[in-house]
């Protein structure tokens, strides 16, 4: 059987099994709303445009923060990979900044920048920023010796050396830095959301929270899902399996 | 020999300091090329033949002594010498083609680069895989496109290391052949590094035989037979036991082992 059929059977059990359960227990649609009843929040929130309107705002937050991130992350990257010094000093506190969540300077952020747009993408950047480092300072200082000495004997040396073989040699570990950046970047996004203001999707998961309205909660969660495993899987898992294989590194 | 040498290496030594230690790799290196001759570096691993090269293409600077390229000196890398590596160091995110262009874009217009590749891939037969990735190509193609790499700098020197070594024997066979037919059509100064004594008989007008610890010059032989070699095996016998019986010594040398050598010789 392909996988893809089993997935569908998959999900067509898990949500058969829940509707039941629901039905048969007679839960309570504030503790576990039926799927049919999260359906309907998703396709009222579609149709009067509400969750469409939290997608562009959510997304635009998204896109910001990470389009700084990545830079700040190249640019901090290779500055880790070319300076010894920095990489003994100031890669251990990016190190250390990778272990915490993003989400832990909120508060400060919420003093620095008042509650506002500025305090969620400050959380998003930083949420992203560091795995963006960490993958590019690994990538540029995995460049093949043999590449550079090859480069060398044809002239090459300096920027253009850097430019022309040593970046695009370092770009598989881009890919991979960038995709985590994405995931890191929408939990962190989301997280942000939930504890301080909207639009947004996660500002509407609380406001709906605040109204107990658990069908609304729910559908919000599967649409964070379904981004989040959707641009991993379509972009970011298909883009980095054609670069391995054209830079000659697939393991399989 | 006078100074009017086509390559010239003059009383070249080599030291590695490690911490604490330092370990001489060449000693005493003296020896002259000239324009248009196939000379090739035989000896063990270790007998810093490899080393020799690198100093030669200049990406490693001489304890003492100098090389002149026709009567400059040799202070960096330059494009007046080509250099093809035993990996074929070919850049993935490139094709064939934009490979072989990669050192021209230096200094002439992408049209002519282009033509200029194409030229010196149809040299090594490989005119029909301009468009393809370098991972969609066996090891001994990588390798001749590494070589029309080189060749498309228009060098006055070619530096090969070891650029068959780690090919299969049918298919370095085949390279020997192209090489052959290379060197007779370009007429470049080829300095040509092996441990394999079959293949430096079967390519070199002179043969530098290389001892180990230090790394220096046992013996250099002429060799004067006609090109193609194939025919001739016979005649080419008598080298092989003479090279045998040189390097004999630095085996047992190698074998008994303070060295880190651990490659023996393919006859």
């Amino acid at each position: 059987m392909q996988p893809a059929v089993k997935r569908l059977i998959f999900y067509i059990l898990l949500f058969t099994v829940w509707q039941a359960a629901v039905m048969a227990f007679d839960v309570s649609p504030s503790l576990l709303p039926a799927p049919t009843d999260v359906f309907v929040s998703l396709y009222e929130g579609f149709s009067n445009k509400t969750l469409v309107y939290d997608l562009v705002a959510s997304f635009r937050r998204l896109f910001v923060g990470l389009a700084i991130a990545l830079i700040l992350g190249l640019l901090i990257g290779i500055f880790l990979a070319k300076s010894n010094t920095a990489d003994e000093t100031l890669g251990s506190l990016i190190l250390a900044l990778q272990a915490v969540p993003s989400i832990v300077w909120l508060p400060l952020a919420i003093m620095w920048f008042g509650l506002n747009e500025m305090a969620v993408t400050f959380i998003v950047v930083l949420g992203a920023t560091m795995v963006m480092t960490i993958n590019i300072r690994t990538g540029i200082k995995n460049v093949p010796p043999l590449f550079i000495k090859a480069a060398r004997t044809m002239n090459y040396h300096g920027f253009r050396l850097f430019w022309k073989v040593t970046f695009p040699a370092a770009i598989p570990h881009a890919v991979t830095g960038t995709r985590l950046a994405w995931a890191f970047a929408w939990r962190a996004l989301m997280a942000g959301e939930l504890l301080s203001t909207g639009p947004g999707l996660g500002y509407s998961l609380k406001f709906a929270s605040d109204f107990g309205d658990m069908s609304r909660v729910i559908a919000i969660m599967l649409i964070i899902m379904l981004i989040g495993i959707m641009v991993d899987l379509l972009l970011f898992q298909r883009v980095e399996k054609n670069v391995l294989k054209k830079w000659g590194l697939e393991t399989q | 020999m006078g100074d009017d040498m086509f390559l010239s290496i003059k009383n070249v030594n080599k030291v590695f300091e490690g911490r604490g230690t330092s370990e001489k790799v060449l000693s005493s290196i003296q020896l002259d090329v000239k324009e248009g001759e196939f000379v090739s570096i035989l000896g063990p691993s270790g007998c810093g033949k490899s080393t020799l090269l690198s100093i030669v293409a200049g990406l490693v600077p001489p304890t003492d002594g100098k090389i002149l390229l026709e009567d400059k000196e040799i202070t960096g890398p330059g494009k007046e010498r080509g250099m093809v590596f035993q990996q074929a160091a070919l850049f993935p995110w490139l094709t064939v083609e934009e490979n072989v262009m990669f050192p021209l874009l230096l200094d002439m217009p992408k049209e002519e680069a282009r033509q200029k590749a194409h030229h010196y891939l149809s040299m090594v037969q490989l005119s029909n895989y301009t468009k393809h990735s370098p991972h969609e190509l066996s090891g001994g193609m990588q390798q001749r496109v590494a070589i029309a790499r080189a060749l498309a700098m228009d060098p006055a020197l070619l530096l090969m290391d070891e650029p068959f070594g780690a090919l299969d024997e049918q298919t370095r066979s085949r390279l020997h052949e192209i090489l052959e037919d290379v060197f007779l059509e370009t007429k470049k100064t080829i300095l040509f590094v092996t441990h394999s004594i079959s293949e430096s008989l079967k390519l070199s007008d002179r043969i530098v035989v290389m001892g180990t610890q230090p790394g220096s010059i046992l013996e250099i032989l002429e060799l004067d037979f006609p090109r193609p070699r194939s025919q001739s095996k016979e005649d080419l016998v008598i080298y092989e036991e003479k090279i045998q019986s040189l390097l004999k010594n630095e085996i047992d040398k190698v074998r008994k082992g303070e060295n880190s050598c651990s490659q023996p010789l393919n006859a």
